[in-house]
């Protein structure tokens, strides 16, 4: 019977919603339940709200100094050390994940399943290679635990309403002195949405033309309810910080309503966008491939369209 | 050739370069749907690796770093890329030939035996290859090697034995200090890559390129992950072109938002 064990990513004191993504994803492999570990200095905020989401079959709380900042040279151990009894060990496909998981397949002898998108069975997914141009399907071997990152924009978060125990728990693993947390620098979002979570996006590319520019874009924004999110050309040029960026290299993201504005919708930025429910795209080319994917197109000038909507909205 | 090396930082930067379909080149499917499509279709250093051998380059330009070594796997047409990146300015190269598919985990494995073999300050990859995109190659060698990771990396400083990384992360830039030797993955804004000019590719022909195998290096391709099938993504369809923006709002409120 299959075992699941998620790594939880968590920060402030608050569950990050891709914890909640991944124990959809466990219960497609085990309709039972998953474990969670939450690893921090002090986690028992973190490791409460795990324990009330649906699904969630035990929590258990590595509290300990050196898990202050989520290093993943000093995490990995740990996780290795906890991952003996499963036979999965999912994290999310988060900044996060994709910087700790290797870490933890490595030390376990086994590969990884990048950006799992859908389970097949319970060694069998499927995943997107080449910026999602193509999708395979992928199988572990029975002889080796399944570690993967989960695709969060694949999967909707599980519910609360769970009541799990909380358990502490020291895995016995030696933690290297090589690494160190120096600091953490936002990005520019401030009280704005978050990109991963919001259900409204709007979105400014190259076309904004200026950090200035990009001011009609945040109070747009603001007027809907909506997080803002960005081209890599937007952000290569400067005028947004690199964590609003959207698309293979940035975010992956999956809001009710994504609205481009002045976006050419390069593969690689579709990429991102592909699980959103409705696409609006303005652009004052024509042919910008990106109305090959928007569900609603216009060609205008976004200088234009945004103070229109604003009105219209109003 | 007299060398100053005592005050460098680094003695060698070994930096990894995978081949894959240029990043420009529309991706289609086998017509059997065993595979994307490769044969007759451009290929190029993945990006991400070419950021990684500028950085490299610039720190040995910089005085920090002595060498830098390319190190691919591959089949032997992999050689073209490792020629242009001793074109770009790298020492030498070695090309660790394997005609099947390479998994991230195989990958470490064989670059672990090549960290072991040329003990590098630092090795430099990219932070994921846009073909396989799974992003794992980098951390997996740390892990093996028991050596710091720094992986997205955006700004890269050295002194005195120690990296000083800027991260980019979903939250903003985190900034990590690790000791060397170290494994760093570069992300977009790290650099912008030199161009290779002509003379460089001649001279690039007379630079030192040696070839190796998995067996010769000790390595068993990894088992594990097995590609069972490919299939062309769900595309999205075109939707519907308005003309104004009060169309446009129609159109959202009928579906459902702004109400
Ligand atoms: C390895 C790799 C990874 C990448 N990863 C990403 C990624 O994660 N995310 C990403 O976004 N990109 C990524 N890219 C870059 C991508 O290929 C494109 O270069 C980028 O998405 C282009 O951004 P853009 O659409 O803003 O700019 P452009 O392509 O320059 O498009 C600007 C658009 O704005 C329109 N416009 C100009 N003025 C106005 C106006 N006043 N009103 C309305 N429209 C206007 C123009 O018609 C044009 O269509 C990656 C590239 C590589 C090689
Ligand atoms: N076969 C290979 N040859 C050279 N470098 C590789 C190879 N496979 C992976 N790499 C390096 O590892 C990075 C991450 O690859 P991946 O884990 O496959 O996304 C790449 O950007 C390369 O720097």
């Amino acid at each position: 019977m299959p075992k699941v064990l998620i790594v939880a990513e968590h920060s402030g004191g608050r569950l990050n919603q891709s914890t909640a993504r991944c124990v959809s994803c466990a219960l497609q492999i085990e309709g039972n339940g998953a474990d969670v570990v939450v690893l921090g200095q002090d986690c028992a905020a973190p490791a409460a709200e795990a324990a009330t989401l649906r699904g969630v079959a035990r929590v258990l709380s590595v509290q300990r100094p050196e898990n202050a900042a989520p290093l993943a040279a000093v995490l990995a151990p740990q996780i290795a050390a906890l991952a003996a009894g499963y036979s999965h060990v999912l994290g999310p496909s988060t900044t996060f994940g994709k910087d700790l998981m290797p870490r933890v397949a490595a030390l376990l002898g086994a590969g990884q399943v990048s950006d799992l998108m859908s389970v097949e069975g319970p060694r069998r997914f499927k995943r997107p290679v080449y910026a999602g141009n193509a999708i395979v399907t992928v199988e572990v071997p029975d002889s080796l635990p399944v570690v993967a990152t989960v695709r969060t924009a694949s999967f909707k978060p599980a519910g609360a309403g769970g009541a799990a125990a909380v358990e502490a728990a020291t895995p016995g693993a030696e933690l290297p002195g090589h690494t160190r947390f120096v600091e953490q620098r936002g990005g520019g979002g401030g009280a704005r949405p978050d990109l991963q979570t919001a259900r409204l996006v709007v979105s400014g590319g190259r076309g904004v033309g200026s950090e200035a520019n990009f001011a009609l874009l945040y109070q747009f924004a603001a007027r809907i309810g909506a997080a803002v999110g960005a081209s890599r050309a937007a952000v290569d040029a400067g005028y947004v910080p690199n964590d609003m960026q959207v698309g293979q290299t940035g975010k992956i993201i999956a809001p009710e309503l994504y609205m481009a504005f002045g976006i050419s919708g390069a593969i690689q930025h579709l990429t991102g966008i592909k699980d959103a429910g409705l696409i609006v795209a303005i652009n004052k080319d024509p042919e910008a491939p990106i109305f090959q994917v928007a569900d609603v197109g216009l060609v205008g000038d976004l200088f234009t369209v945004i103070p229109a909507l604003e009105r219209a909205l109003a | 050739m007299q060398c100053h090396t005592g005050a460098r930082n680094v003695q060698k930067i070994m930096v990894c370069l995978k081949r894959v379909v240029d990043y420009n080149v529309r991706i289609r499917l086998k017509p059997d749907n065993s595979g994307v499509v490769t044969d007759g279709v451009k290929m190029s250093i993945n990006p991400f690796d070419e950021i990684a051998l500028e950085e490299a380059l610039r720190l040995r330009e910089r005085g920090v770093a002595a060498e830098v070594l390319v190190v691919g796997i591959g089949p032997a047409d992999c050689q073209q890329q490792l020629r242009t990146g001793l074109a770009m300015g790298a020492d030498r190269a070695i090309l660790v030939e394997h005609d099947d598919e390479v998994l991230p985990l195989t990958a470490a494995r064989v670059f672990l035996r090549l960290a072991e073999r040329e003990q590098p300050g630092l090795v430099l990859l990219g932070k994921q290859a846009i073909d396989d995109d799974c992003n794992q190659t980098g951390q997996m060698l740390a892990a093996l090697w028991g050596r710091p990771q720094a992986t997205f990396a955006s700004k890269l400083e050295i002194e005195a034995g120690v990296a000083v990384v800027t991260r980019e992360v979903d939250a903003g830039l985190e900034v990590i200090s690790v000791d060397l030797p170290a494994v760093v993955t570069t992300d977009l804004r790290l650099n912008e890559p030199r161009y290779v000019k002509l003379p460089d590719i001649m001279k690039a022909k007379k630079k030192p390129l040696e070839t190796l195998t998995l067996a010769g290096l000790g390595v068993a391709p990894a088992g594990g992950l097995r590609t069972v099938a490919w299939e062309a993504p769900q595309a999205r369809q075109k939707g519907a072109m308005v003309t104004d923006v009060d169309a446009l709002v129609a159109t959202l409120r009928d579906k459902g938002f702004f109400n």
